[in-house]
C-alpha cells in the first residue's frame, strides 16, 4: 500500500513566489532613503565640468588660470594638471573569441587633451565652495579649438574620405565580426521566397530620473577613501579606483546607496567624473561632490540604439525559415569601452524563439562624434527582435499566411532544449537556450488579446466605420543571468533577525525584498526580518554588478546558497541542543523545534548566541556564529521568453497612435515575487513605448544634439502608457537551483517590433511598411504620405 | 537676503543668496533631501513640494520667493517613525504606494506624492483618466505608471487592482 504523502513543509511567511510588499519602501516613501546627492559632509566642495561644445575639434589650448583666481574656487584642473593620472579608461568587456574578429579599442579619457570627440566631453574641472560658484567659474576658462568636420552618419563614417574620430586608426571602423551557423547560401538557393529589407533603429536616452553623481571623502587618519557613486557596479569601481590611486583595495570603500534608476548607463565604468572626483578629494584633502545636471546627462551619460541592418529571410512555401542573413552597422559613439556587448546581443537575439537552420550575421561597429554607446535596457536585443519579427511579418504577407501562424510554424519545440544556436553570446559562451515552452505562450497571448475575434469580427466592423485599428503580436527571447559570478553572506544575529549582504547594488528592482524572500524561505523567518545590505564594498567586496538582467538569477542564487549553508549550521547546532536528529527538526517561524513538539524548541536568536560563546571549549573545526558566505557562477546565461500583443488605433489625420490594449505573456522561469516582476515589465513596456514612438536623440550633421532637454526629448507620461495585462508562465531554468531567469529588461525588448506591426496593420492596405524605430507622429505622417504617393504612382 | 519660512511646521530664518533655488535650499541648507531634483527645468516633477498647500516645482522657484510662506516636503507627510517593518505611521497615500508597488527606484516618488496630495484633496474620487492627467506632469521611468494609478485607486477606496492572471 502506498503511504499517504507527507504533509507539505511549513511555509515561511512571505517566501518565494508570493506577492510580498517591499522592505525598502518605507524609507523611500518618507524621503529617508540616501541617494548620492543627499550625502552631506563637513567642508564639502562642489564640482562643475567645462564640456566640449564641438562634436569634433582639435583642442589647441585650455587656460583655467582666471577660474583659479575667482573667489570661492579651490581648484581648476585641465588634462595637463592630471600628470600621470591622465590615462584612457579600461576596456570593460573584452570581445568574445570570434574567429576573424577585428576590434580597435579606444577608451574614453578623463579630460580631453588634444582632441574633442563629442559634444559634452569634459575639458576642465572646477572645484569650488558651492556648485553655483563652480559653474560661474566655467565662464572664466578659455578654450581654443579648431573645429573639424564631424562623423555623424554611420554609412558616411566608413567612406574613405571621412574624417577620422581616432586618427591613429586608418578608418572609423571600431570592430568587424562575422558569425555563421549552417550554410545560408544553400538555404537561399532553395528558398521559395527571399524577403529583403533595410531596417533602422536610432538612439534614445536611458533617462533615469536620477542623474549620475559621485561624492568622495579621503580620511587621512584612517587612510581610507569613501566614494558614493550612482553606479550599477560598486565593486569593480572600488577595485579600479584602488589601482588608479595606488591604494589597497581595502582602503577604498565604494557605496552605491539607493540609485534612482540605472537602465544600463550606470554600469559603464570609469566615466571621467568617477575617476576625477575621488582624485580631487584625495589631492585637496576635502570631500568633493559632483552631481550631473539633466543637460549634462544628455551629452555625457552613455546612450544606445543606432544601427542600420540590411537583412534577408529565406523561407519555404509553407513559411518555414530556411535561413537569415543580416549585415549591420552599429554606432559605438566616440569611444568603445564596453566592447561588443551591444552588437553581439543584436546578432544573437535576432534568432529569437525560432528554429533557424542557417544564419549569417556580419556587423561593423563604427566610431562617430557622438556620445559613447553602452547598453541601455535591452542592450541591442531590440534590434535583433525588430529585424526578425518584421521579416516574418513581410514574409507572412507575401506568402499569404497569418502572421501568428508563420511564427507558430517556426517556434522551437520543448524537446529541442537545450538548444545550441552554434554562435557565441556576449559572455563568450555558446548561445544555448536552457529551457523554454514557446507555443503555449503564443496561444495564451492570442487568447488574452482575443486575436481571432479581433481579426475576424472587430477589425472589419470598425474599419467599415472608418476607424483605423490594428493588432500586433510578436515573440522574443532574452538572454539573461550571465556570469561570471556573485556572492552573498547570510548571518543570523542574536536578535533572531538575519543580515544578508551582497555586492550587487539596487536601482529600484526590489533587491531588499526579493533576496530577503529567498533567505526567508530557506531559514523559516519572516521576510521583514531579513535585513539586506547591497552595494557597499565594506559589507561585501566580491562580485561584478547589476546588469544583463542577472540580479535575481546570479546574486539571488548566491543568497540561496548562503542561506542553505546557514540552515545546515542551524540544524546541526539545534540537533545538539535539542538532542535530536536533524531530520526530526523543523525550522519555521524563527525557531527550530522537534517535529513532534511544535510548541517547544529553540529560537534562531538563542542558537546564534550559542554559536558564539564567550567562554568554554568548542569542538575542533568549529566556526563561530550562524553565518555563511557563498558564491554562484552559472555556466552560461538562462534564456527567458515571451509574447507581446497590442491593439492600436491610428488617427490618419494627425498620425497619433492610441494603444487600446497591451498584453504580455512572459516566462522568466520561477517567479520569486510576481508583483515585482509585473512592475519590471510595466516599466520596460513604458520604456519600449517611449523608444518606439516618443524618444529620439536628434543629432544634426555637425554632431550637435538638438533636443537635449525634457522639453524637447519626450518621455512617455502617465497619459501615454496603457495598463499592461500580464500572464506569468514558469519554465524553470536548469542552470540554477531556484530555476529563475532574468526579467529586468524584457518589457522593453519587443515593443518596437510590436508597435510597427500593429500600426502597419491599423493602416490596412495603405502600402505602408515600417522599417524604422523610433517613430513619432511626424515621422509616421511622413511615412504614410510617402506610401500614399507611391500608391498613386503605381495606379 | 534674509528668508523666514515655515517648512513642515518648523520656522527657519536663513540668510540666502537671491539666486538660490528653493530645491537647493530645502535639500542643502535645511537637509531635507527627500525632495529630489531630476531635471532643474520644471518638466520631471521630482522636486514637487507644497507651498501654502499647492503643488509647485521647487526647481523653478527661488528660495526667497517662499519668504513668509508655509512649505511642506515629503518629510512632512508622515512622522516617519516607522522602521522597515509594518507600522502605521505612513500617510495613507504612502501606505497605498507600498501596498500597490507604486514605486521602484523611488526617486520620482516624493514628487509624485506631493503632486497627488492636493489633487486628492480636491478630487477625492477621481476616475483613471483624471488620475493619469494629474500624474502627467511627473515623469517616472521605472513603473510605467500602472501601479501608481493602482495606488491612487487604492487610497480612494476603489476596488483593488484586478487580480493577476492565473499562472500557467
Amino acid at each position: 500500500m502506498v503511504p499517504p504523502p507527507p504533509p507539505p513543509p511549513p511555509r515561511a511567511r512571505s517566501g518565494i513566489g508570493e506577492r510580498v510588499r517591499r522592505n525598502e519602501d518605507a524609507r523611500l516613501l518618507t524621503g529617508r532613503a540616501l541617494f548620492v546627492d543627499d550625502v552631506r559632509l563637513d567642508g564639502l566642495l562642489h564640482v562643475a565640468f567645462l564640456r566640449s561644445q564641438h562634436a569634433h575639434a582639435r583642442l589647441t589650448s585650455v587656460d583655467a588660470s582666471a577660474a583659479r583666481g575667482r573667489p570661492g574656487v579651490v581648484a581648476a584642473y585641465t588634462a595637463a594638471d592630471l600628470g600621470d593620472y591622465w590615462r584612457p579608461g579600461p576596456l570593460l568587456v573584452p570581445p568574445p573569441p570570434i574567429a576573424g574578429l577585428v576590434f580597435n579599442a579606444c577608451t574614453q579619457v578623463p579630460l580631453a587633451k588634444d582632441k574633442l570627440r563629442h559634444v559634452g566631453e569634459p575639458i576642465a574641472m572646477v572645484v569650488a565652495e558651492s556648485r553655483y560658484l563652480a559653474e560661474d567659474a566655467l565662464d572664466d576658462i578659455v578654450v581654443e579649438a579648431d573645429s573639424l568636420p564631424a562623423v555623424v552618419d554611420l554609412e558616411a563614417a566608413l567612406a574613405p574620405e571621412a574624417p577620422r574620430v581616432h586618427e591613429h586608426l586608418s578608418s572609423n571602423l571600431a570592430a568587424h565580426a562575422v558569425q555563421r551557423k549552417g550554410d545560408y547560401a544553400r538555404a537561399k538557393a532553395r528558398a521559395h521566397a527571399v524577403i529583403e529589407r533595410r531596417f533602422r533603429y536610432d538612439r534614445g536616452a536611458s533617462a533615469a530620473i536620477e542623474n549620475r553623481a559621485v561624492a568622495a571623502h579621503w580620511d587621512p587618519r584612517a587612510e581610507e577613501l569613501t566614494v558614493w557613486d550612482t553606479t550599477q557596479a560598486p565593486i569593480p569601481i572600488r577595485n579600479g579606483l584602488a589601482q588608479l590611486l595606488g591604494l589597497l583595495e581595502s582602503q577604498v570603500r565604494v557605496v552605491a546607496p539607493f540609485v534612482g534608476g540605472g537602465f544600463g548607463p550606470k554600469i559603464m565604468m570609469f566615466y571621467p567624473e568617477e575617476v576625477l572626483v575621488p582624485w580631487a578629494a584625495v589631492r585637496l584633502g576635502r570631500p568633493v561632490k559632483w552631481t550631473e545636471d539633466r543637460q549634462e546627462n544628455f551629452f555625457a551619460t552613455t546612450q544606445e540604439r543606432g544601427q542600420i541592418h540590411d537583412a534577408e529571410l529565406a523561407v519555404a512555401q509553407d513559411g518555414k525559415i530556411l535561413g537569415v542573413k543580416d549585415v549591420f552597422l552599429h554606432d559605438t559613439g566616440a569611444y568603445d569601452p564596453y566592447g561588443l556587448t551591444v552588437p553581439i546581443n543584436s546578432q544573437c537575439t535576432l534568432l529569437g524563439p525560432y528554429d533557424i537552420p542557417s544564419y549569417e550575421s556580419e556587423f561593423t561597429a563604427v566610431f562617430t562624434n557622438k556620445t559613447i554607446v553602452t547598453p541601455v535596457r535591452g542592450a541591442g536585443r531590440q534590434h535583433g527582435v525588430f529585424v526578425i519579427e518584421r521579416l516574418l511579418d513581410f514574409a507572412a504577407k507575401q506568402l499569404g499566411i497569418d502572421r501568428t501562424e508563420i511564427r507558430r510554424r517556426n517556434l522551437l519545440r520543448p524537446d529541442q532544449f537545450p538548444f545550441n544556436n552554434e554562435i557565441l553570446f556576449q559572455d563568450s559562451a555558446p548561445l544555448t537556450y536552457d529551457s523554454g515552452d514557446y507555443e503555449p505562450a503564443l496561444d495564451e497571448a492570442l487568447q488574452a488579446i482575443d486575436y481571432a475575434r479581433f481579426v475576424r469580427e472587430e477589425q472589419p466592423r470598425l474599419r467599415a466605420g472608418g476607424r483605423h485599428v490594428g493588432i500586433g503580436v510578436v515573440c522574443y527571447v532574452e538572454g539573461t543571468g550571465i556570469g561570471p559570478y556573485e556572492g552573498a553572506r547570510v548571518t543570523v544575529e542574536p536578535s533572531g533577525r538575519v543580515r544578508l549582504a551582497t555586492g550587487v547594488g539596487t536601482q529600484g528592482q526590489g533587491h531588499f525584498t526579493v533576496f530577503a524572500q529567498i533567505v526567508a524561505e530557506v531559514l523559516g523567518v519572516d521576510v521583514t526580518d531579513v535585513h539586506v545590505i547591497t552595494g557597499d564594498t565594506r559589507e561585501f567586496h566580491w562580485g561584478t554588478g547589476t546588469f544583463a538582467s542577472r540580479g535575481a538569477v546570479v546574486a539571488g542564487s548566491a543568497c540561496h546558497a548562503a542561506a542553505v549553508a546557514v540552515r545546515a549550521k542551524v540544524l546541526e547546532l539545534a540537533s545538539r541542543e535539542l538532542e535530536a536528529a536533524p531530520a526530526d527538526l523543523v525550522l519555521a517561524g524563527g525557531r527550530v523545534h522537534l517535529r513532534s513538539n511544535p510548541g517547544g524548541g529553540i529560537t534562531l536568536g538563542s542558537l546564534a548566541l550559542k554559536a558564539n560563546p564567550l567562554r568554554g571549549a568548542v569542538r575542533p573545526g568549529t566556526e563561530p556564529g550562524l553565518e555563511a558566505t557563498a558564491y554562484f557562477g552559472p555556466d552560461r546565461g538562462s534564456t527567458a521568453n515571451g509574447v507581446h500583443a497590442m491593439v492600436v488605433e491610428v488617427d490618419p489625420e494627425t498620425a497619433q497612435v492610441e494603444i487600446k490594449r497591451y498584453v504580455v505573456v512572459h516566462d522568466c522561469g520561477r517567479v520569486i515575487n510576481p508583483m515585482l516582476v509585473e512592475g519590471q515589465i510595466h516599466g520596460g513596456v513604458a520604456h519600449g513605448i517611449g523608444n518606439a514612438f516618443y524618444e529620439q536623440l536628434v543629432y544634426d550633421d555637425e554632431g550637435q544634439l538638438l533636443n537635449a532637454s525634457f522639453m524637447d526629448y519626450l518621455l512617455p507620461t502617465a497619459t501615454d502608457v496603457p495598463s499592461v495585462d500580464i500572464t506569468h508562465r514558469e519554465t524553470p531554468s536548469p542552470l540554477n537551483p531556484m530555476g529563475v531567469k532574468g526579467v529586468g529588461e524584457a518589457g522593453a525588448i519587443p515593443t518596437g517590433a510590436l508597435f510597427a506591426q500593429a500600426v502597419e496593420d491599423a493602416l490596412g492596405d495603405s502600402g505602408l511598411e515600417i522599417c524604422e524605430i523610433p517613430l513619432s507622429p511626424n515621422r509616421l505622417f511622413e511615412l504614410m504620405s510617402a506610401a500614399r504617393t507611391r500608391g498613386v504612382r503605381s495606379r | 537676503m534674509t528668508l523666514v519660512v515655515t517648512v513642515n511646521g518648523v520656522r527657519h530664518e536663513r540668510a540666502v543668496e537671491p539666486r538660490l533655488l528653493l530645491s537647493d535650499f530645502l535639500r542643502h541648507e535645511l537637509g531635507l533631501t527627500g525632495t529630489h531634483v531630476g531635471c532643474e527645468h520644471g518638466v520631471c516633477g521630482a522636486c514637487t513640494v507644497l507651498v501654502e498647500g499647492e503643488a509647485v516645482r521647487s526647481c523653478l522657484m527661488f528660495a526667497v520667493q517662499v519668504d513668509g510662506h508655509d512649505v511642506t516636503t515629503v518629510e512632512g507627510l508622515s512622522d516617519g517613525s516607522e522602521g522597515g517593518g509594518g507600522g502605521d505611521a505612513l500617510h495613507p497615500l504612502q501606505a497605498a504606494f507600498r501596498e500597490a508597488h507604486g514605486l521602484q527606484c523611488g526617486f520620482c516618488t516624493p514628487g509624485v506624492l506631493m503632486t497627488l496630495v492636493p489633487f486628492l484633496r480636491e478630487h477625492p474620487d477621481p476616475d483613471e483618466r483624471a488620475i493619469r492627467e494629474a500624474l502627467s506632469g511627473n515623469l517616472c521611468r521605472c513603473t510605467g505608471y500602472q501601479n501608481i494609478v493602482a495606488a491612487v485607486r487604492l487610497v480612494c477606496g476603489a476596488p483593488a487592482p484586478a487580480p493577476p492572471s492565473p499562472r500557467a
